[in-house]
């Protein structure tokens, strides 16, 4: 089992969260406008890297905000942390 | 080729069983071949066996990093079936069980086939009804299943727990009675021996590096033995396809993830059929010698490990001893995790690439072995005559482009 470090909470179990896959994939900002190569390339194709992995998790059973975490996906190793839309963890009650 | 017979059998017991012949040769790898197949798993064993047996292409190479099977080929719980929902699924597998119904025969190497039968077991009303389903879409396929009462599931497996005072009771199962376990070593051996008989070189300790491209067309693979030219390369490397398709260029719509099995200690006889449940997730079986073959889910991040979560396997033995509960005293003998490539719509792809003459099959998921001869056979022919098969031609890798995926989450069951 993983020690996640939520950003929120501190170190907690891996059975507090879900995941999210890999994290940084934007939706299109002109879903009109794009081929149905790139709707697979943005829906579907993965990086799947072995090493370092920027994925996103959820803390369903604590605070249930979602966050950044860059793994190791070979040796599991835990990197570093990060919040979305601009949240700061200090600044959040 | 030696053929291994009762008269073979009893003229190597006269002298010890010292003077058996190597069943494949362990050549250093020539300089170019026609086809380069990557990863020595009984995917990528069969594929060449069925390269040289069925298209006469035998100047073949399998370029294993590990030794042959060592991979997922040799971490599953062995597990035959053919019981799928949708007909392209259907056709593949079931293609695959008859080929694994005369396998033994074919390569004179007994893979120890079992034919035990695969229970699949519902919970709820909502279990029942996708059962119902399920089975009416397989049986319009010609593949054998149906359904029993929870007094007929008591009736074939009598350590059952049937009792209505369970949390998710059983309510009903299908059944493939045509289902069952192989042994996966002798899978692997068996297409290993055959395809070396043909002419094929199966390298081991051999780990390709690097995919070599001219002008969009693949020349040939970089490897720790050096690099060998390719007319065409295909690509088997179950839990490593992402990490092939960026050495050629291109992304591929798999995540990869640990899957747990495990044994218990060996028993006397006491479940002599699959049994699979998709609620409380677990799948059990009992191998010949004794000790209970025990699988379940995947760990859900990704990861390139092959270790899994204590949690994991803590959630599938309270199913189990739910299920079993005389198996609650039963000691775990060993666990160990593989690497699953998983598809967005839990099915493989075996198909042509952006790049001319390199084609990948992945993709499995957690259900490859059942798929193996299949597999094998139609990456064949999608690599011999540079097109797929119709078995195989909807799991092409275009299919995440147009949309007609071939979902198999539920309709697999658990139950890979």
């Amino acid at each position: 089992m993983l020690l996640i470090h939520c950003p929120y909470c501190g170190p907690r179990d891996e059975t507090e969260f879900s995941y999210g896959g890999e994290a940084d994939i934007a939706r299109p900002l002109e879903p009109e406008a794009l081929s149905d190569a790139e709707w697979a390339d943005y829906v579907f194709l993965r990086t799947n890297a072995k090493g370092r992995f920027k994925e996103q998790w959820v803390h369903t059973h604590g605070c249930g905000r979602w966050f950044t975490m860059v793994r190791d996906t070979v040796t599991h190793e835990h990197g570093e942390t990060g919040v979305f839309g601009g949240f700061e963890p200090d600044a959040v009650g | 080729m030696q053929r291994y017979s009762i008269i073979s059998l009893a003229r190597n017991a006269l002298t010890g069983h010292r003077n058996w012949p190597q069943a494949w040769r362990s050549p250093a790898p020539k300089l170019e071949y026609d086809v380069v197949i990557v990863g020595g798993g009984g995917h990528g064993l069969a594929t060449a066996y069925y390269l040289a047996a069925e298209h006469g292409i035998s100047n073949v190479a399998v370029l294993e990093k590990g030794w042959i099977g060592g991979g997922n080929t040799g971490r599953n719980t062995t597990i035959i079936r053919s019981n799928y929902l949708w007909d392209e699924s259907a056709a593949i597998y079931e293609k695959s069980l008859q080929l694994y119904e005369g396998l033994s025969r074919e390569l004179n190497f007994n893979i120890m086939l079992s034919q035990r039968g695969v229970l699949n077991l519902a919970h709820n009303e909502h279990d029942l009804k996708e059962m119902s389903r399920r089975v009416r879409a397989i049986r319009g396929n010609g593949v054998d299943s149906e359904i029993l009462s929870p007094a007929e599931i008591k009736k074939l497996v009598p350590a059952i727990n049937i009792s209505r005072e369970l949390r998710y009771p059983i309510l009903g199962a299908s059944l493939q009675r045509r289902g069952g376990v192989a042994r996966h070593d002798a899978v692997a051996w068996g297409f290993a021996r055959g395809a070396d008989d043909r002419g094929v070189d199966i390298i081991q300790n051999c780990e390709v590096t690097g995919i070599d491209r001219q002008g969009g067309r693949v020349t040939g693979v970089q490897t720790s033995l050096g690099p060998i030219a390719a007319g065409k390369v295909g690509v088997v490397v179950a839990g490593h396809a992402s990490v092939l398709a960026d050495m050629a260029g291109f992304r591929l719509p798999i995540d990869s993830h640990p899957l747990q099995a495990m044994v218990s200690e060996p028993i006397k006889p006491v479940l002599d059929c699959v049994v699979m449940s998709n609620a409380v997730h677990v799948y059990v079986s009992q191998s010949d010698k004794g000790e209970l073959v025990i699988g379940a889910g995947i760990d859900s991040f990704n990861s390139y490990a092959q270790r899994g979560s204590w949690h994991v396997i803590e959630g599938q033995m309270g199913a189990l001893v739910e299920l079993f509960p005389i198996f609650s005293r039963l000691r775990l003998m060993r666990s160990w995790g593989g690497i699953v490539d998983t598809c967005p719509d839990a099915s493989p792809i075996l198909s042509k690439t952006p790049v001319d003459g390199l084609y990948f099959n992945c993709g499995w998921g957690t259900g490859g072995f059942k798929a193996t001869p299949g597999s094998g056979w139609a990456f064949a022919h999608t690599i011999a005559r540079d097109e797929p098969h119709p078995i195989n031609a909807p799991f092409s890798l275009d299919r995440f482009t147009t949309g007609a995926l071939i979902d198999e989450h539920g309709a697999a069951a658990v139950a890979h």
